[in-house]
């Protein structure tokens, strides 16, 4: 059983809650220009940590808003709650972010966005 | 279906062998003389296949990796006791009732060498085919049923639908007022379907193993996997490097944690699954009854007790505990359903951590690194599964090539779509 700290609501019993799953997943923008590879990534592809995890919860019994925390998956303790379109600023979660392979991908897919870009204004 | 492969009778000739003239023996002196099960055996330096998980899956594929493929250099490395997992936590319900033929064959494999598993490995597995019941409360889950009843039919798997008087006869216990808040309405039951004793599985299957010459070392916990370029070249264990050019992974809730070590991605989130027992009181009931819609299922051990299941938790977890909530629910099911437990005590509660398949359905696969394969995704359903899983899982190591019954099972069906969805067999039921 958790003690969630909605940001709104204060401390609540998980019951009340719904589970998101990974924070600060991005859904690809064109679906249908990307790989099998990447758009089965997006869709079943999760970060499953033993240790600290960003996750999605609503609060669907209370305010109903969505808000991310930072959590242990192994003695459950919560690090940090804070609004979904945020990042962590405890600095283990902050790690834990920066670690995620999707960073990676999203920094190649930039890099190439950016050299398409430029090699159309050329 | 081709006649299953069973391998070589494990102890056949041996002086371990369990029999009336071996009781006898061990009579005369007191029963001080018995050999242990399976020798405490230290790590080599090289093995042709390293298994990663002593549950009763790795153990299996270790055993019909020896006795069907007769390769006999193998190691089954366990981080804690053999059938710690969850071998040793789960409620052991058996059937091979799933909705599509891929699992309907996965599944039934498993069960047809359930079917004589004890003679094979000369271990009292306490393997009971007590029937499994599985109910509907309303129109649409009589409707499902019925579609559900015909697809494992015309797979040649026995099921039969029973009407609330015929379910009222099985199982004396449960209330059949009409005016339940969910009723029972009907169920359908597969009577070779039933429960084994889950410890026995791992030690039969340790044993038969061990005869054949497989090392298990326990208190065994693989670190990393290394490679070199894409081929794997063993694991680094807290007893040393270990040395295999064949690797497979069968880590049950643990899985994505050896995924992550070789750079990989499953498509698994591990949660905790819980079940608990009652004190142990008077037989009760003697089939397996499930219940989808009140997520609660119930059995009893032959030592008495009530032994009920649920749900997972929502969220993911490592902590081999669940919470409350999910407890109390299913004994409010309990309660309804069956008035007379409700003046039962709770014996203990525990939990499992599970790895759940967005599909549920197993991950059986090769992967893209050479010589790794990785054996996950049973979540909460796969000790039924545990003989036909071993089996199917060594012929891949083996051959490096999946068999028609493995082959759905591959992970590139995430990239395909090839799903198997069996939410509807596998959600709640186990
Ligand atoms: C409460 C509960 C009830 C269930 N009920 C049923 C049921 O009624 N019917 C059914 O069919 N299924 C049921 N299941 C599911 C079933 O228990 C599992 O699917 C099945 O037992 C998995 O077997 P396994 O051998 O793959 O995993 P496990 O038995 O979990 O074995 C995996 C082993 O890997 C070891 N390991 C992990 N990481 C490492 C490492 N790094 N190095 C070395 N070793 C490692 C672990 O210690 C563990 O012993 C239930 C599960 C639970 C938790
Ligand atoms: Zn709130």
């Amino acid at each position: 059983m958790l003690l969630i700290d909605c940001p709104w609501c204060g401390p609540r019993d998980d019951s009340e809650f719904q589970y998101g799953g990974e924070a600060h997943k991005r859904r690809p923008p064109a679906p249908d220009q990307v790989s099998d590879a990447v758009w089965a990534d997006y869709l079943f592809h999760n970060q499953n940590p033993k240790g600290l995890y960003l996750e999605r919860w609503r609060h669907s019994a209370g305010c109903r808003r969505w808000f991310n925390i930072a959590r242990d998956t192994v003695s459950h303790a919560v690090l940090e709650v804070y609004p979904a379109d945020a990042l962590p600023s405890n600095a283990a979660a902050r790690a834990v972010y920066e670690q995620n392979w999707r960073r990676e991908n999203e920094a190649a897919a930039n890099a190439a966005a950016v050299a398409e870009t430029t090699e159309i204004g050329a | 279906m081709s006649a299953i492969n069973r391998g070589v009778r494990a102890l056949k000739n041996s002086a371990k062998r369990y029999s009336l003239a071996a009781l006898a023996r061990n009579a005369f002196n007191g029963h001080n003389q018995w050999t242990e099960a399976w020798r405490n055996a230290k790590p080599r330096e090289a093995y042709d296949v390293v298994i990663i998980g002593g549950g009763g899956h790795g153990l299996a594929t270790a055993y019909y990796l020896a006795s069907v493929h007769g390769i006999r250099n193998i190691a089954v490395l366990e981080k804690g006791w053999i059938g710690g997992g969850n071998t040793g936590r789960n409620t052991t319900i058996i059937r091979s009732n799933y909705l599509w033929d891929e699992s309907a064959a996965l599944y039934e494999h498993a069960l047809k060498l359930w079917e004589g598993l004890s003679q094979d490995l000369n271990f009292n597995l306490m393997f009971s085919q007590r029937g499994v019941l599985t109910l509907a409360h309303s129109e649409h889950e009589m409707k499902e049923m019925s579609r559900r009843v015909n697809a494992i039919r015309l797979n040649g798997i026995d099921s039969e639908v029973l009407n609330p008087m015929e379910i009222k006869a099985l199982v004396p216990i449960i209330d059949i007022n009409p005016g339940l808040r969910y009723p029972v309405m009907g169920g359908f039951l597969q009577k070779r379907g039933g429960t084994a004793r889950h410890d026995a599985v791992a030690w039969g299957y340790a044993r038969a193993a061990d005869d054949f010459g497989v090392d298990i070392i326990q208190n065994c916990a693989v670190t990393a996997i290394r490679r070199e370029g894409d081929q794997v070249t063993g694991v680094e264990t807290n007893q040393g490097f270990i040395k295999a050019a064949k690797i497979g992974c069968v880590a049950s809730g643990h899985s994505g944690v050896l995924a992550a070590m070789a750079g990989l991605r499953l498509p698994i989130e591990s949660r905790p699954l819980q079940a608990l027992v009652s004190e142990p009181i008077k037989p009760v009931i003697d089939t397996v009854v499930m219940s989808n819609a009140v997520h609660m299922y119930i059995s009893q051990s032959d030592k008495g007790e009530l032994v009920l299941g649920a749900g997972t938790d929502a969220y993911n977890s490592y902590a081999q505990r669940g919470s409350l909530p999910i407890i109390e629910h299913m004994l409010e099911a309990a309660v309804e359903l069956y008035p007379i437990v409700s003046r039962v005590r709770v014996l203990r509660t525990w939990g499992g951590i599970v790895d759940t398949c967005p599909d549920a359905s197993p991950i059986i696969s090769k992967t893209s690194i050479k010589g790794l394969y990785f054996n996950c995704g049973w979540g909460t359903g796969g000790f039924k599964a545990t003989p036909g899983s071993g089996h199917v899982f060594a012929d891949l190591i083996a051959r490096d090539t999946p068999n028609a019954i493995a082959a759905p099972f591959a992970l590139s069906r995430f990239e395909s779509g090839h799903l198997i969805d069996e939410h509807g067999a596998a959600g709640v039921a186990h």
